[in-house]
């Protein structure tokens, strides 16, 4: 079976290693030429309770050619147990006594292939996912155009690994290799180069490489062998891709990386004052990890203290950074304000989560956006941009740092839980290729004369440093005058002084892309989305064959927005959240009747609802 | 170098008679002898009378937000651990809204000298009590006197694990200096409480010390390698009783053999809590308000221990990784990356 694009699911217990199963297979296609995007789904759990439906965690990956989206429903799922299962099929109507299967809320289409661990329908097992009956596939009313395939995963994972010498919990917990042994026989992926890049997976635990090739080959052999009553799956090639190095990476590693790309290029020392906070951590992780890259990180007392020690090497000269989620931008609000008024580079991401408050902590949303733009105390301006694929998490990481630095001012980077987890393919750049990055300094004329409130011709500060002598200073979280620097209470200079912050905030529009128009530019009909949402978009704009404006650059706007905008009759701004950027958009764009389509349910759209909310417009 | 250079253009605006202004000029002279040119000292504050301090002095300053200052001079220090940094703070700034950089940056020693000006009342915001007002003070925020229990600071510095404390007196100029010369001089985080008096809403806070006349027998300068003796006519000592099961302090007389010796270098902090714990019930609790506390309040250096700063294990494990690592541009990085042509 030929096809264009393939959407598999992985789902289990969150301890059965249902992340590391969807991330060897997205790699390996990738590496095998597909065009990959994975959707990690987990709970906040970190371990519930074995079996039941709140452990379930499940992990999604399309793949061939033309991919812009983890794809809505499943082709292929994997169902380590019964309370898998029954998610995948009912989705959000999991928890609903009696519900049954229904194409709009389950998982996987109707004609899906569903891999099943028959070992796992004990009636504890099904008693644990609260069954009401002895026979799961009739309770929830899976069609017959779905093809269950059983497997006794655990008997044959046992089997496999007898003589390996390792305990029962160990070998239990090899299953998923078994699975992926099946998924890779049911796509047609090379089992050597399956194996190869198991080795380099296990590489520094050498003792765990020949027990998981010997399980993942037995199950390649196994779909191979027992004449399975189903086809073999070939999906092309990605095709449109700039020929180049590639490699899969997840959206928090990108946007790390994008921050030591930047310090590299301009030879500041990068610094992270950071806090623990889901689903940002993992950047603090990555940028920990990278002390051979110079990287100094503190893992702060609290979110607060993470922005300050930020702050403290932004005014010592640092490139300075902080990563958090929304209840962390919050609690950082004021000394983002600080950096506002002390004029100081830093960068702040604000990796979206559900909220408000503790909210959805493993889930993702766009409902920042108001309060990274306003959420502060006073006329509060500060750049904000948002990524908007995984990878472009490298691209947009790199550019806060540039915008940081040339103008002297906090720039807030959005990205959310889809583009921090997920993966995409990555085309590796090269420093040297990087835009150049020029931090504002101070013209050597000033010396003896310097102070914290002088700018140049844009509005920018000059920006001297500790250490440097002749350039002794004080900055202040106070008003200053705009001429001495010195504490101003004067009702004129702080008027001037509110314009030029704005001013400078308002001028990196000259220093930014404009916007461009996907899709049919012709139609009537714009789509009109910000950050995390543009595959998706993309993909609905090409199902409607009309036109989609994205943004990345959300404070100030690309300075051709109005006049984009106002070429459509139909403008329809698609966000996850209660719509917040279109109320943005008419504040700052007149003459355009902004229509809306918002979704607010801790998940990425779904093409369909979008074509088909906007069809019916 | 002198302590003009280290004065700024501004007009110094703390009221007329507040303790603040005779720190600021002990600074100026304590910088001056120690001799660290200004445009390598930094000096960071909070919110309240005594983060001004930046203003008056010709150095890099940065006044910031309330309690954060702790949280900012970390990030100074620690991206550029050759500066300077001097931390100035009040008992709000530092104890209340700041409490929990305060502690944080004593359990890390980041090394940091910070000034912490207590004079038991939020002066700034006109006059409320604060961590460390005597319980039953009563105050604008208190008009029935407070209920609740004070810190005494030097107590949570050690509480903290706090490598170096020192307690001064405004009016006492060259302990002072003294004070924050050796603050400077420690490596890590030092805490000097300067007792400073608010002319305006706490007049006479720390007058049982303050007093020129009875200073000597109410007060003991302590200074490491010297015998604890006090007294107008120097002719009391502090001894160690051991006849309860906890040891305690006593007053003997100087020439007494068990006169305690000061070590301030002691790692246990035990003894040094003792000292610093001395007459404080005086100033815990307004009911002990007439109380004549029989033991000296312990000025000086009280503890000023070696511990490894956080500023330098911080830079050292970076040195040695990147030392050691085969990928040390941001290309050689990326070759260590899975990667394929497509």
């Amino acid at each position: 079976m030929q096809k264009q694009t393939v959407v598999v699911r992985f789902c289990g217990d969150s301890g059965d290693g249902m992340q590391l199963t969807g991330n060897m297979f997205s790699s390996l296609s990738a590496i095998l030429g597909n065009e990959i995007s994975t959707l990690p789904d987990f709970p906040a759990e970190i371990r519930a309770p074995q079996g039941t439906l709140g452990g379930v965690s499940g992990f999604q990956v399309c793949l061939g050619n033309g991919v812009y989206t983890p794809g809505d429903k499943a082709d292929v799922i994997v169902a380590m147990n019964a309370a898998a299962l029954k998610v995948c099929t009912l989705g959000s109507k999991f928890n609903v006594a009696g519900a049954r299967f229904d194409e709009a809320e389950s998982m996987f289409k109707k004609d899906a292939v569903v891999i099943v661990d028959t070992d796992s329908f004990t009636d504890k097992d099904l008693e644990k996912a609260l069954y009401k009956t002895d026979n799961p596939f009739t309770e929830l009313g899976i069609p017959e155009t779905v093809q269950i395939v059983p497997v006794a995963l655990t008997q044959l994972t046992k089997e496999s690994l007898k003589d390996s010498g390792m305990d029962n919990k160990a070998i239990l917990k090899s299953r998923n290799m078994f699975a992926l042994g099946v998924v890779c026989w049911l796509f047609s992926r090379p089992i050597d180069k399956a194996i190869h890049f198991l080795e380099g997976k296990f590489a520094k635990k050498p003792a765990l490489i020949a027990p998981n090739v010997k399980v993942l080959t037995d199950g390649y052999n196994y779909g191979n062998n027992t004449a399975m009553n189903i086809n073999t799956i070939n999906v092309e090639k990605a095709e449109d891709l700039e020929h180049g190095t590639y490699t899969s990476i997840a959206g928090n590693k990108a946007t790390a990386w994008g921050l030591i790309a930047a310090a590299h290029k301009c030879g500041k020392q990068l610094f992270l004052g950071s806090y623990p906070i889901t689903p940002a951590t993992d950047i603090m992780h990555e940028l920990a990890a990278r002390k051979d890259m110079g990287v100094m990180v503190v893992q702060a007392e609290d979110e607060i203290a993470g922005v300050c020690t930020a702050i403290g090497a932004a005014f010592a000269g640092d490139l300075a950074c902080t990563s958090t989620s929304g209840p962390g931008l919050s609690l950082k609000s004021e000394a983002v304000g600080l950096a506002v008024m002390a004029e100081l580079p830093l960068v702040v991401i604000d990796v979206q989560r559900g909220g408000p408050s503790t909210g959805l902590p493993t889930k993702t949303e766009q409902t920042d956006l108001m309060q990274a733009v306003y959420g502060r105390n006073g006329e509060c301006p500060a750049v904000v941009i948002a990524a908007s694929t995984s990878a472009n998490c490298f691209q947009y990481a790199y550019e806060a740092c540039k915008i940081a630095l040339e103008n002297m001012t906090p720039v807030i980077l959005m990205t959310d839980t889809y583009l921090a987890n997920g993966t995409g393919l990555w085309k590796l750049p090269k420093l040297a290729e990087l835009p150049e990055i020029h931090p504002q300094g101070v013209p050597e004329e000033l010396k003896g004369h310097y102070n914290a409130a002088l700018r140049d011709a844009n509005s920018v500060r000059y920006w001297a440093v500790p250490g440097m002598e002749g350039y002794e200073h004080r900055n202040i979280g106070l008003e200053r005058d705009s001429k001495t620097g010195a504490i101003s209470t004067n009702p004129e200079n702080h008027e001037r002084m509110v314009k030029a912050r704005q001013a400078k905030v308002d001028q990196v529009a000259n220093r930014i892309p404009e916007l461009t128009v996907q899709g049919n530019a012709a139609s009537d009909t714009l789509l009109v989305g910000w950050g995390s949402t543009e595959g998706h978009l993309h993909a609905a704009a090409n199902e409607l064959n009309c036109a989609l404006a994205h943004f990345n650059y959300i404070n100030p706007l690309p300075k051709n927005t109005a006049e984009v905008l106002r070429r459509y009759k139909k403008v329809v701004v698609c966000e996850l959240n209660n719509g917040q950027f279109a109320t943005l958009l008419r504040s700052k764009v007149q003459g355009v009747d902004f229509k809306q389509y918002n979704e607010i349910m801790g998940q990425p759209f779904a093409v369909e609802r979008i074509v088909e909310h906007v069809k019916a417009l | 170098m002198e302590a003009a250079q280290f004065k700024s253009d501004q007009y110094v605006r703390f009221c007329p008679g507040c303790g603040d202004h005779a720190i600021t000029a002990a600074l100026q002279k304590a910088m001056a002898e120690i001799g660290i040119p200004t445009h390598q000292t930094v000096v960071i504050s909070g919110i309240g009378c005594s983060s001004r301090m930046p203003h008056y002095l010709n150095t890099y300053g940065f006044n910031t937000i309330h309690g954060r200052g702790g949280a900012i001079a970390t990030g100074v220090k620690t991206s550029h651990p050759e500066l300077t940094i001097w931390q100035m703070s009040g008992d709000g700034d530092c104890l209340a809204i700041g409490g929990n950089h305060f502690i944080h940056e004593i359990r890390r020693n980041v090394d940091l000298n910070i000034c912490l000006f207590n004079n038991r009342i939020y002066g700034l915001t006109k006059g409320q009590y604060s961590p460390t007002s005597p319980k039953g003070f009563v105050s604008k925020s208190s008009p029935f006197g407070t209920v609740e229990r004070p810190f005494i600071p030097a107590e949570l510095v050690m509480g903290a694990r706090g490598t170096f404390f020192a307690r001064t007196l405004d009016v006492d100029m060259p302990n002072t200096v003294d004070c924050l010369k050796k603050a400077q001089q420690h490596k890590g985080a030092s805490v000097v409480e300067c007792l400073v008096n608010c002319v305006i809403f706490n007049n006479g806070t720390h007058n049982w010390i303050a007093d020129r006349e009875t200073r000597a027998e109410r007060s003991i300068v302590l200074r490491h390698g010297e015998k604890m003796i006090f007294g107008t006519n120097k002719d009391k000592g502090l001894a160690l009783d051991y006849s309860e099961v906890m040891p305690r302090i006593i007053v003997v007389a100087a020439d007494d053999p068990r006169v305690l010796t000061h070590d301030a270098h002691m790692q246990d902090p035990a003894l040094h809590r003792m000292l610093a714990l001395m007459g404080q019930e005086k100033f815990t609790d307004m009911q002990n308000a007439e109380l004549q506390p029989e033991l000296p309040i312990a000025l000086g250096v009280i503890r000023d221990v070696e511990a490894e700063t956080y500023d330098e294990a911080v830079n050292r494990q970076i040195a040695d990784i990147r030392g050691k690592s085969k990928a040390q541009t941001f290309d050689q990085l990326l070759g260590t990356l899975e990667q394929w042509e497509m």
